[in-house]
């Protein structure tokens, strides 16, 4: 691969002050490639989701740039950013954030429906996803109705809808059974990667190991090493 | 406006119709809100629409009265010889006499009833209602009244063409029936007669003139008669000067007026209270969804847009409900009550809608700044 599909130097991402102060991300460059699935692994409280969150354009770091394709998102302004993670970025939350007021098909459609796209064009593609999550047949309820493991399919669905460049998931399979993350997470990995697209995963979740290409472990907030996905240490 | 908006609206919409305890509950904040001001308010227009009847039904150009004179109804005996000096200023086109007082009628079966009596001026007869039964002339006739069929009619038992009654130990006999305008305030029935059988049949003080009316001959005339009229010692309104300055007296120099007002301020904050406090409680409730949004990608002006869309949408669906519920309610109480004084104006209306305005915006104000304080970063993290 050439081109890096994220590019973060330097990063540094503190929060409070004095005493309090934690120092969450420290120095962390890196980049993402495109056609790669990169796992990122570390201890609780390693600076995993603050890293991630600084990557996808929604924390400010304290110092440090990262670029995504050509962009120095955090250079531009905070509409053309909010546009920019619109149509380049899908996340899967650490909690879902599911609307209750809505069914799980328009769950699935926001990224569409906030792209502009037709109401019922958006409803339809978003029924096609929740087919590939194995959920079709619950596109017309309202989330509230799902297992907790459920809705974090819908909420995968949600990220890969609009089949961003750049996929960016937090945990996405911590409430699943160990086949269902698998399959899901192999599909998302056969169907959905591509040449021009680059998926950046946190987890735990030793059984999805096979899918990465690289696993990056964080801790304390410093950039620990590479492995391969087999476990190897892999220098970079 | 970004071209995202109607989809979001749609997110918004559902969002807000789908929480139905919520939704409804929004709605009936302004809807008893909107009902309560509008009754009150409508109530208040009909009284005192009420208290100028006697202005509205005659419909002469120029009033003219002692200085001193508050409502239409308390009158102060004016001398003859303003009625000459009104009618010797250039500009005057005419000028008549008018009584208006306060009389007690002893009717057919031996009860009695007090009554309104207006008197028209004998050669003209300015100020004449239109008649549903008999003929105009018939007022001059020995005896002759004419009833008015307002909502007090029915106090004066079934009267008819040819009924009679005693007036101070005279005769009267009804000769015409009347319709007018606006009902009068006070919950007796008026009669009509000629300025001299009015003099005759009620006893008086020594002045007789209750008011001048007069009609200038151009408008433009109208300031330079009242200023004759005024270097003369009197008061010369037009009838919407007249109407507005009885307005005046009962908004500030009774107890109704103060109170109407007090009520209202209440209906406007109790509709602030609860709809406020339910929206905040929606956005609060909805908050960490406005948050994903804002991660996922919409900016913070289609937030901002979804927002007042839903504060929009239901001040304007309270306001529909309220504004036909007060419709429905007056139109119920006329049935029972046709004293029931209430009119729902354009002020009215204008009026409460100007409250929910101001609902919504301190409601929907607080959501924004609510939502565009949150940082998706929280929501990420969860
Ligand atoms: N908003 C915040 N305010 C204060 N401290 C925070 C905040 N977010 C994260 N932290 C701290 O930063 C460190 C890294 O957190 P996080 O990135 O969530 O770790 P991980 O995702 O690896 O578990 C932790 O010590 C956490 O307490
Ligand atoms: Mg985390």
């Amino acid at each position: 691969m050439v081109n890096a599909a994220i590019q973060a130097t330097q990063l540094n991402k503190w929060f409070g002050e004095g005493e309090a102060r934690t120092h969450a991300v420290k120095d962390v460059s890196f980049e993402a490639r495109f056609g790669e699935m990169l796992y990122v692994v570390g201890p609780s409280g390693s600076g995993k989701t603050t890293m991630l969150s600084m990557i996808s354009g929604i924390l400010r770091p304290n110092s440090g740039t990262v670029r995504i394709e050509d962009t120095d998102i955090w250079a531009i302004t905070k509409d053309q950013l909010a546009d920019f993670r619109l149509h380049k970025i899908g996340f899967v939350f650490q909690d879902y954030h599911l609307f209750p007021r809505l069914t799980t098909a328009e769950n699935v459609a926001i990224p569409l429906i906030l792209q502009d796209r037709p109401w019922d064009e958006a409803v339809r593609e978003a029924v096609r996803n929740l087919e590939v999550v194995g959920l079709k047949n619950r596109a017309g309820l309202p989330p509230v109705k799902l297992s907790g493991g459920e809705q974090q399919r819908v909420a995968i669905a949600r990220a890969i809808v609009s089949r961003p460049d750049i996929m960016i998931f937090d945990e996405p399979t911590a409430s699943l059974d160990g086949d269902t993350g698998r399959n899901i997470v192999q599909f998302v990995r056969q169907e959905v990667l591509s040449e021009h697209r680059c998926i950046v995963i946190v987890t735990h979740d030793t059984r999805i190991y096979e899918f990465a290409d690289r696993i990056m472990r964080m801790e304390d907030g410093r950039l620990a090493g590479f492995e391969r996905g087999d476990g190897s240490l892999d220098a970079q | 406006m970004t071209a995202e908006i109607p989809g979001a609206l749609r997110v918004a919409y559902k969002l807000l119709v789908n929480d139905r305890t919520k939704f409804t509950a929004l709605v009936l904040g302004i809807t008893f809100a909107v009902f309560l001001m509008i009754e009150m308010t409508s109530l208040f227009a009909g009284i005192l629409s009420r208290a100028s009847s006697t202005v509205i039904n005659i419909g002469a150009s120029l009033w003219i009265m002692d200085p001193s004179v508050q409502t239409v109804a308390n009158t102060i005996p004016l001398p003859d010889y303003v009625l000459d000096e009104v009618r010797s200023i250039p500009g005057v086109k005419y000028a008549v006499p008018f009584y208006s007082g306060a009389a007690l009628l002893k009717l057919s079966d031996g009860t009695y009833q007090a009554a309104n009596v207006i008197g028209l001026d004998d050669s003209t007869l300015v100020g004449r209602p239109g008649l549903l039964k008999g003929k105009i002339e018939d007022i001059f006739a020995e005896n002759g009244f004419l009833a008015v069929e307002d909502s007090e009619f029915y106090k004066l038992k079934g009267a008819t063409l040819g009924s009679e009654f005693e007036l101070n130990d005279n005769r009267g006999r009804i000769v015409g029936i009347a319709k007018v305008s606006s009902s009068g305030l006070f919950g007796v029935p008026t009669l009509y007669t000629t300025y001299y059988r009015a003099l005759q049949y009620i006893p008086n003080t020594r002045f007789t003139i209750s008011y001048v009316l007069a009609e200038p001959k151009h408008a433009s005339d109208v300031t330079q008669i009242k200023a004759r009229v005024a270097a003369a010692g009197y008061l010369a309104l037009t009838k919407e000067e007249f109407t507005a300055k009885i307005s005046d007296f009962y908004k500030y120099h009774t107890g109704i007026g103060t109170n109407m007002l007090l009520m209202t301020l209440f209906s406007f904050a109790v509709g602030l209270l609860i709809s406020g406090q339910t929206f905040y409680t929606f956005i609060l409730e909805n908050i960490d969804k406005f948050g994903a949004l804002k991660a996922i990608g919409a900016k913070g002006s289609a937030l901002v847009t979804m927002i007042l869309f839903q504060a929009a949408f239901v001040s304007l669906t309270g306001y529909g409900i309220g504004v036909g519920l007060c419709a429905l309610v007056i139109w119920l109480a006329r049935l029972q009550l046709p004293d029931y004084a209430a009119i729902i104006t354009f002020l009215n209306l204008g009026v409460a809608f100007l409250m929910v305005v101001v609902i919504a915006s301190i409601s929907s104000y607080v959501g924004v700044r609510k939502v565009l304080r949150i940082e998706p970063f929280d929501i990420f993290r969860g």
